[in-house]
């Protein structure tokens, strides 16, 4: 017991000590509690004199608290997943530049560059966004385990799949951007309600997704690969892959403009980037890809590298241009698409599979002719690619002067779209089982 | 003539003390509600990139099928809510005070706890007992091969609703029962009356302030609810709407506040409804203080009926409790009935950290609670015993609290007070009196409308007398109002108290370190990850003791000050 009070009382001087020298470094951070404590204990000891202060928040709310407080600036750093939140943050000139002294990290990792090309922030894990299984559930469904997005398309899913709104989540976003670059507008759009016909339900943030395969709530979700290997890690049945067309792109760090401690901030941005900190995220409660390709020297067996494999390498080439461009057009698409017409789009896709599973064996050219039209209601789109970057569209969304109608109109123009073709397809569909039996 | 302005006069006139009441609750709603409120909810009158007044959006708003579907899907679910928190509550309230009955206090705790249901642990457990995939849905399939979608869609909602919310019912029609004169009940059986009758005839109307103001409660709460349907990933309702829109699409759309208003002019509706039913009709009775009604010995094969059917309806509402315990011991939990192992290594996780979060939370919550019964009595008061110009507006304006989102108070309070520091530099909006203010007004409503039924239940004849027997206003309210009020203020205190120990969506924007934070918070940091889940149970099994010891004993002290009222008399 004496022990202990010597202990804890060293401590307590030491920490007092530690204020006076390098002083508390205030983080506003998305990532959670098991990420955040190993590394404010390794960057703690390997810093002696400094502090981590800690300020959890979602990646929404934490650029809505740093715009709101810009002009009494409390924060040092701002670290999260979403490279759009710091796109955003960069943009309104809430960042500050600065070279990390750290050397020999790579300019790129799959084909996305790890480093904003002014400085502003800094990658320092990749992600890689894949699909994540529940093994009881698909065993105890029946169900194989997928591998590609358009496997999910598959009737033997229905009503087994959960993903995050992509305006819910900017990592969901971006794994939606991805089909649409890797397959093209329309495609990519098709693939997308062909699983969001299978959907179970669409989840309001990330975490849900994993939540709720862990749980088993749900047997597949499309997740962040972190979220699977944490939980693999953390014993849950889960497995995970990485389909073809994916992509992985850098998590971030960024120094807030005007910080209160801004040498403690390179110090931590610093640190972060150096081997001691990148092994923090080989921990099994973090399980990143480390951006800096010396780490992996000590990774465990199995743990994927980006840097070596040949998946990797294939990944598609990313338009983080494009992607902002639309950024808004493409989550509320999905929304009043998808999202808020769920019921809608699985009632058409049950139809479409009944109507499918009836026309094997058989040779109607009319169901079939029927049933491809409905696949087609389904698949169609409001409008195009260019339109959707045009400035008719955009400017509904933030105000600007080119609108010729408010967002509100153009959401129900576009869901009044959608649940009209949706009512079409499952009528085609209908008739073309009707036909077959 | 003289006589008439006279008059006239005196109806607006007001004690200078009773005005100055009036000035500091109008000063603090305005500085510490509208004003920030207002902040963020202008946008919702302007037109979307400029800051032109307009009122196209809620134009916008009716022309959108989503947006009325939402609507209506609200109403629905609030009235169904309310006619099942009733089903459950009524039968707890008058089994526990109208007879003698073992554990009355115990069970009156318990009834409580639905309401303190921590964030996100409360959802993951509740799906993992009801879910489709949940633990009674997998015994189903196994045994009888079907499955019951207790989870799915609106009823779901509802389900989960009216679990979550009839202690509201339950608190104020239990504290109404106890302000019945038995002289009532006894006048009552002289003249031939027992049984359903005595009950549907006497004690139900002279309960009715309080049932009312659980039930308006239960609806408005219902309808302004968001962490419910996101839970049930039901996203076709008004509050989720407000929510999703205010923080995905971001601040500048005006959208979400348009749906924040029409939620408040809704909510406020309902309240005001709830008032007018009650308008015209006397609830007050003039003998007190005789411990209530006389609690009968209930009969053999009566007291089995009624320990069945609180065993029942405990067993039902505690089931997210019960899963939360179970979690909180759980290894791994994935798709199975039960929990693959048990440990305590979850505890031995947050037992480090957890002292701070309680003595924050404890802290915290208290402060917010005092301030709501101080506010909320203050104001009965003035709507009900005084004439003064403004009462009811002051009543709405605390009332209108329900439905401002969180979230939406959390930026306007950065908004309004970031940019004033103290003289040392620190922004007012960091200091954590801040989030003690956020808290208590978001909870004002509970104690305003606990304060609200208690002061229904009262005499006016009761003041005059001791008017008329010399003591002031001010004599009066310490020696008269506020002694027979007391059980009103407790269960207002106790309502504040515990919901505010875990609100989460303010806290949010406003806490600015880890040492500062309550326990919510903390829930919020462990339930991000895979391997945060059990320690997180185990924090929201820790929240809920805390709230559920504080509850317990503030019944203790309700129940012991009524026994020593009625030996005094």
């Amino acid at each position: 017991m004496k022990k202990l009070t010597a202990v804890l009382m060293a401590s307590a001087i030491a920490m007092t000590a530690a204020h006076a020298q390098g002083g508390t470094v205030t983080v506003v951070t998305s990532f959670s509690k098991d990420v955040t404590d190993p590394f404010k204990a390794a960057f703690e000891a390997a810093n002696p004199g400094y502090a981590l202060e800690v300020q959890n928040k979602n990646t929404n709310a934490g650029v809505q608290y740093l715009t709101e407080t810009k002009a009494n600036n409390q924060t040092d750093l701002f670290w999260a997943s979403a490279p759009d939140a710091f796109h955003t943050l960069k943009a309104n000139q809430l960042l500050a530049s600065f070279v990390p002294s750290v050397e020999g990290l790579p300019e790129k990792v799959g084909s996305y560059d790890v480093n904003d090309p002014d400085g502003f922030f800094f990658g320092f894990a990749a992600s890689g966004y894949g699909i994540m299984w529940n093994e009881r559930y698909i065993k105890a469904n029946e169900l194989a385990a997928p591998a590609e997005w358009s496997d999910l398309k598959h009737p033997q899913y229905y009503d087994h799949v959960v993903m995050a709104a992509p305006s819910r989540s900017g990592t969901t976003h971006l794994t939606v951007e991805t089909i649409l670059q890797g397959e093209g507008w329309d495609a990519g759009w098709g693939t997308l309600k062909s699983v969001g016909g299978n959907f179970q339900q669409v989840m309001d943030r990330s975490f849900g997704v994993p939540d709720a395969v862990n749980s088993g709530q749900a047997g597949i979700g499309i997740v962040i690969d972190f979220f699977a290997f944490s939980a693999q890690a953390s014993g849950f049945p889960v497995g995970f892959s990485y389909p073809s067309v994916t992509t992985v792109v850098p998590a971030n760090i960024a120094i807030v403009a005007n910080a209160p401690n801004h040498d403690g901030a390179e110090v931590f941005v610093n640190f972060l980037l150096s081997e001691p900190g990148q092994e923090v995220l080989l921990e099994p409660t973090i399980r990143r890809l480390p951006i800096n390709p010396a780490t992996y020297a000590k990774a465990p067996e199995g743990f994927p590298n980006p840097y070596e494999d040949a998946r990797f390498q294939a990944m598609i080439n990313f338009n983080g241009d494009l992607s902002s461009a639309r950024s808004a057009v493409v989550d509320v698409l999905f929304d009043q698409l998808i999202t808020f017409q769920l019921d809608n789009l699985k009632a058409a896709t049950r139809a479409v599979h009944a109507a499918e599973a009836a026309l094997v064996g058989k040779d109607n050219a009319e169901a079939g002719a029927l049933i491809a039209e409905a696949h087609a209601l389904i698949a169609a789109m409001p409008f195009d690619h260019e339109q959707a970057v045009s400035p008719e569209i955009t400017d509904a969304f933030t105000g600007g002067e080119n609108k010729t109608s408010r967002q509100s109109e153009l959401e129900q123009a576009w869901a009044t779209f959608a649940a009209e073709n949706y009512a079409a397809a499952k009528a085609k569909a209908e008739a073309a089982l009707a036909l077959l039996s | 003539m003289t006589n008439l302005a006279i008059g006239r006069l005196r109806r607006f006139s007001a004690t200078p003390g009773q005005m100055a009441v009036v000035l500091l609750i109008a000063a603090f709603l305005l500085a510490f509600l509208l004003v920030p409120a207002a902040t963020v909810i202008y946008v919702a009158f302007t037109e979307k990139g400029t800051s032109n007044l307009t009122l196209v959006n809620f134009l916008d708003f009716f022309r959108n099928d989503l947006f009325v579907r939402s609507f209506w899907n609200s109403v629905y679910v609030s009235s169904l809510s309310v006619v099942w928190a009733t089903l459950f509550a009524l039968p707890l309230a008058v089994i526990t005070t109208r007879f003698q009955f073992r554990g009355a206090m115990l069970i009156q705790t318990l009834g409580f706890l639905p309401l303190i249901m921590p964030p996100f642990v409360g959802a993951v457990a509740m799906q993992l007992l009801f879910g489709r995939n949940g633990s009674v849905n997998l015994l189903l399939d196994q045994h009888l091969g079907f499955k019951l979608p207790f989870m799915d869609g609106l009823n779901g909602v509802v389900f989960v609703q009216s679990l979550h919310y009839f202690p509201f019912i339950l608190i104020n029609v239990s504290n109404s029962l106890r302000q019945i004169d038995s002289a009532m009940e006894e006048a009552a059986q002289n003249l031939g009356s027992s049984g359903f009758r005595l009950f549907r005839r006497i004690i139900f109307p002279l309960a009715m302030p309080g049932y009312l103001a659980g039930a308006s409660l239960v609806f408005v709460k219902v309808f302004d609810d968001l962490a419910t349907p996101l839970l049930l990933n039901v996203k076709d309702m008004l509050a989720p709407q407000a929510y999703l829109r205010v923080t995905s699409i971001g601040l500048a759309d005006p959208m979400g506040y348009v749906i924040s208003t029409i939620l408040i002019a809704v909510s406020i509706f309902a309240m005001w409804a709830s008032v007018a039913v009650m308008r015209g009709r006397e609830y007050s009775t003039v003998q007190r203080g005789g411990g209530g009604l006389a609690r009968r010995k209930m009969k053999r094969g009566e007291a089995i009926l009624a320990y069945g059917a609180v065993t029942l309806v405990l067993l039902l509402v505690l089931s997210p409790h019960i899963g939360l315990l179970l979690l909180s011991f759980a290894t791994i939990w994935s798709f199975s009935p039960l929990p693959d192992g048990y440990t305590m290594a979850n505890y031995g996780r947050v037992i480090g950290e957890s002292s701070i979060y309680i003595k924050n939370t404890l802290i915290y919550a208290s402060l917010a609670g005092l301030i709501d019964v101080v506010l909320g009595g203050a104001i009965a008061y003035l709507v009900l015993r005084t004439k003064i110009i403004g009462r009811a507006w002051l009543d709405w304006a605390a009332m209108s609290a329900l439905a401002i989102p969180g979230v939406v108070l959390g930026i306007g309070y950065l908004r309004t007070y970031y940019g004033v520091t103290l003289p040392d530099g620190t922004p007012l909006a960091t200091l954590s009196i801040m989030l003690v203010l956020a808290l208590s007004v978001r909870r004002l409503p509970y104690a305003l409308r606990a304060c609200y039924a208690a002061m229904q239940q009262i005499s006016v004849s009761l003041e005059e007398a001791a008017e008329n027997l010399g003591a002031n206003k001010r004599r009066t309210v310490r020696r008269i109002v506020l002694p027979l009020m007391m059980g009103g203020i407790l269960a207002g205190f106790v309502t504040s108290f515990s919901t505010a120990a875990v609100e989460l969506s303010a806290t949010l924007m406003l806490i600015q370190s880890n040492s500062e934070a309550p326990i919510a918070y903390g829930l919020y940091m462990f339930m991000q990850s895979p391997a945060g889940r059990g320690p997180g149970a185990a924090l929201g099994v820790i929240a809920v003791i805390l709230v559920a010891v504080c509850t317990f004993a503030s019944h203790y002290v309700i129940e012991r000050s009524q026994k020593a009222m009625g030996a005094r008399k």
